[in-house]
């Protein structure tokens, strides 16, 4: 048994934007670079008034991009400096090409970001795309439900990325609007608390070492490219069973434990949904509603997608008779939705299970309802003995 | 300022060993700078011909911490370097030890690609230095023609051919973008003149904040010049006042060589670079005398800058 909590915690109403720079003050980085892209403009924005009034220790570069935002982070970094940044969408594109660089050399950056539909046509609103068109960057990426996981999440990303076998940047998302500006009730650590658990950053390397000066960055061809990026590979494997230890002692010290993946009733579940980010919470209460009925459905929520949870996915599948997994972004590869490919990949060569379809949903910010959960519930609940699926692929709440 | 002896007695920081070709100019400006430069110095690179030539893996010619990120974002990673000093300075994590920052970039990486990134790092005042090195072209992926092209030079993107005399439009001058940007130092000097270039890199050491320094340094390859002649290509560049030796310090504009009634003709310099080589075509008169109108009026439209700034007594 945990003994949940004896860090008695604030309980105070935050937008995930809000909650999220509240774990920025906590952290109190050496050093922000951001620049401004809405739904996360107001993350860089109250960290600055942090700043302004000396809540934080924190060198605010204001850049003049994100592609710059993530560039001086790397360049602090490099200094040896706990850095951050925080974006979305074409900010986060921006930042592309800089990416698989920080994860490369090893830099444990933690960035917020905040799901938002990626350009064109321009839209502000949330949908996945923008995190998966960077999902091979070499980044960590961890999603999540509310603001209180936002909140929690950016606390352990600092732990995990941090973590001498791990090293690697994580990106945090909330999803646009409905999380980021989205006001809830939610529990944080005190400062002395949250400072105690964030602990002091020591890096590996840095540049400001001038009686050891190194070269950071080489140009690496035929003969050593490939050797180099096996410990990256490497690290994004160890990085799943720290990211599960990090959210085990979240939980025995502040009383919520979180893991690569939540199963949501699924103990003795025939048909469920694999979601990501806020659609969890509302797959939850048509769960609850479908259960009263006494229908054996249940949710599995990826909370990680980078590492991508295999084994735990296909250990939760294997009992599970019909799945629909919902994508909120178009793989544009002629077929279905990222998350749908990589979970199919994972199940190829289980012995168990189940049979899978899937949802594009809520693609520039279209709200997805319970109603169309539900109906995705019966359809599963409807081919999980049968031996046609249908449609493999569909498009859920899109006009005609 | 150091004199040669001094600086020949000093440590090494940047060393041979480095697959640059002979006569190039880059590899002098980094050794000239470090010498220079006597306090601990870290240096930020952007992708071109002197990162990928001085940095191949298990090698490295940089005896001072040196870090390569990517081609357009020196100065922002650098800048973000200098932020990480000073944060952890003031917070009392580490101490301080008078640690200097320099990022630099060839034209390139910073007339075109990195232009956004060079003036967001100037225009936030990061106390750094960012040294061009201007070749004149993207020598690093094959003689490429880039804003820092002079007009009619041969490039493999902007090649002379039956209708085209090469690069038909004019250079960018980046020393006055750079004086656009207020920042206290500004500086144009060449690879070949050890005692203007350290001159001036020790003086934008004395000075806190934003520094910029352009290099006009050979690329024997993209020229097509001898390699013996470095110092003196980049020294008739001068002496023909296509490339001026001066400084912008607070705004105020200062030739620091004027070479009066030695100037040159253009043509001379150009005579001994095969990139301009179909300039001395019969027919092609025009292209050369328009270059040498272009010069003169530019190096009196410098002359009058500074001697307005020395009229008002502000020099
Ligand atoms: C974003 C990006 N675009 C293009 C390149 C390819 N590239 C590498 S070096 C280079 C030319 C560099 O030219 P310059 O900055 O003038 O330096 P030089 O090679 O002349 O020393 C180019 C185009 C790259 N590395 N990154
Ligand atoms: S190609 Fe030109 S710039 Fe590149 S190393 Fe050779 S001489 Fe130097
Ligand atoms: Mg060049």
């Amino acid at each position: 048994m945990t003994a949940v909590t004896e860090v008695k915690q604030l309980t105070v109403a935050r937008t995930g934007n809000e909650a999220m720079a509240e774990a920025m003050r906590q952290i109190n980085p050496d050093v922000v670079a951001a620049y401004p892209i809405t739904p996360a403009t107001e993350i860089a924005q109250i960290f600055s008034s942090f700043v302004a009034d000396g809540l934080v220790n924190t060198d605010m570069v204001t850049v003049e991009s994100e592609h710059s935002a993530l560039s001086a982070t790397l360049g602090a970094a490099a200094a040896g400096a706990r850095a951050m940044t925080a974006t979305s969408s074409q900010g986060l594109m921006l930042m592309a090409e800089i990416m698989p660089i920080v994860a490369a050399l090893r830099l444990p950056i933690v960035m917020p970001e905040v799901n938002r539909a990626i350009s064109g046509p321009i839209n502000i609103h949330c949908d996945h795309s923008d995190t998966m068109f960077c999902r091979d960057a070499g980044w960590i990426q961890i999603f999540s439900e509310n603001a209180q996981e936002a909140y929690d999440n950016v606390l352990q990303a600092i732990k995990i990325a941090e973590n001498p076998q791990v090293h690697l940047p994580a990106l945090v998302t909330t999803d646009g609007f409905i999380i980021s500006h989205g006001m809830e009730t939610i529990k944080i650590l005190p400062d002395d608390d949250a400072r105690e658990y964030i602990g002091a950053y020591k890096a590996n390397y840095s540049l400001l070492n001038h009686e050891k000066p190194i070269t950071v960055g080489s140009i690496d061809l035929q003969n050593y490219y490939f050797e180099h990026r096996i410990p990256v590979i490497e690290a994004m494997q160890a990085a799943k069973s720290i990211i599960k230890q990090v959210g085990k002692d979240f939980g025995e010290k502040y009383g919520r434990a979180y893991d690569l993946i939540e199963k949501y009733r699924t103990d003795d579940a025939e048909a469920a949904i694999i979601c990501l980010g806020s659609t969890a919470g509302t797959a939850k209460d048509v769960v609850d509603a479908l259960r009263t009925k006494g229908q054996k459905v249940g949710l599995i929520k990826i909370r990680v997608f980078r590492p991508f949870p295999v084994e735990d996915l296909t250990a939760a599948l294997s009992t599970l008779k019909a799945v629909a997994v919902f994508d909120r972004s178009d793989s544009l590869n002629g077929y279905g939705g990222p998350v749908f490919t990589e979970v199919c990949s994972a199940l190829f060569n289980s012995a168990q299970k189940p049979k899978i379809i899937n949802y594009i949903y809520g693609l520039g910010g279209r709200d997805i309802d319970v109603h169309q959960i539900e109906a995705v519930y019966n359809r599963l609940n409807s081919i999980k003995d049968s031996k046609d699926v249908g449609d493999i692929v569909s498009y859920l709440g899109v006009r005609k | 300022m150091a004199t040669l002896k001094e600086l020949a007695a000093r440590e090494e920081k940047f060393v041979g060993g480095h697959t640059s070709c002979a006569g190039c100019g880059y590899p002098n400006i980094f050794r000239l700078t470090l010498a220079a430069i006597k306090e601990p110095v870290a240096v930020v690179g952007a992708t071109g011909c002197c990162e990928v030539n001085t940095s191949i893996f298990p090698y490295t010619s940089w005896k001072v911490p040196f870090l390569h990120n990517a081609f357009e974002n020196s100065a922002a990673t650098c800048s973000g370097v200098e932020a990480a000093y000073q944060s952890m300075v003031k917070s009392g994590k580490i101490k301080d030890e008078n640690f200097r920052f320099i990022a630099f970039g060839g034209d390139g990486g910073t007339y075109d690609i990195g232009l956004q990134s060079l003036s967001g790092a100037m225009e936030r005042g990061h106390d750094m230095l960012y040294i061009c090195y201007d070749n004149g072209a993207y020598m690093n992926t094959g003689i490429q023609r880039s804003g820092a092209t002079p007009r009619y030079a041969n490039t493999t993107t902007a090649p002379v051919g039956k209708v085209n005399p090469g690069k038909s439009q004019k250079k960018k001058d980046l020393a006055k973008i750079m004086v656009g940007h207020n920042v206290p130092y500004v500086a144009q000097t060449i690879a070949g003149n050890w005692k203007d270039l350290t001159n001036k890199v020790e003086k934008a050491m004395s000075i806190r904040g934003p520094k910029f320094i352009v290099v006009l340094a050979t690329c024997p390859l993209g020229w097509v010049t001898k390699s013996q002649d470095t110092v003196k290509l980049t020294q008739m560049a001068v002496d023909c006042c296509f490339w001026p030796l001066y400084e912008v310090e607070n705004g105020k504009y200062k030739i620091n060589y004027d070479p009066k009634d030695k100037k040159i003709p253009v043509a001379d310099w150009l005579k001994l670079q095969g990139r301009f080589k179909h300039l001395f075509k019969a027919g092609n008169e025009n292209l050369l005398a328009e270059i040498q109108t272009e010069v003169d009026q530019d190096w009196e439209n410098l002359k009058a800058l500074c001697d307005f700034h020395s009229k008002q007594g502000v020099v």
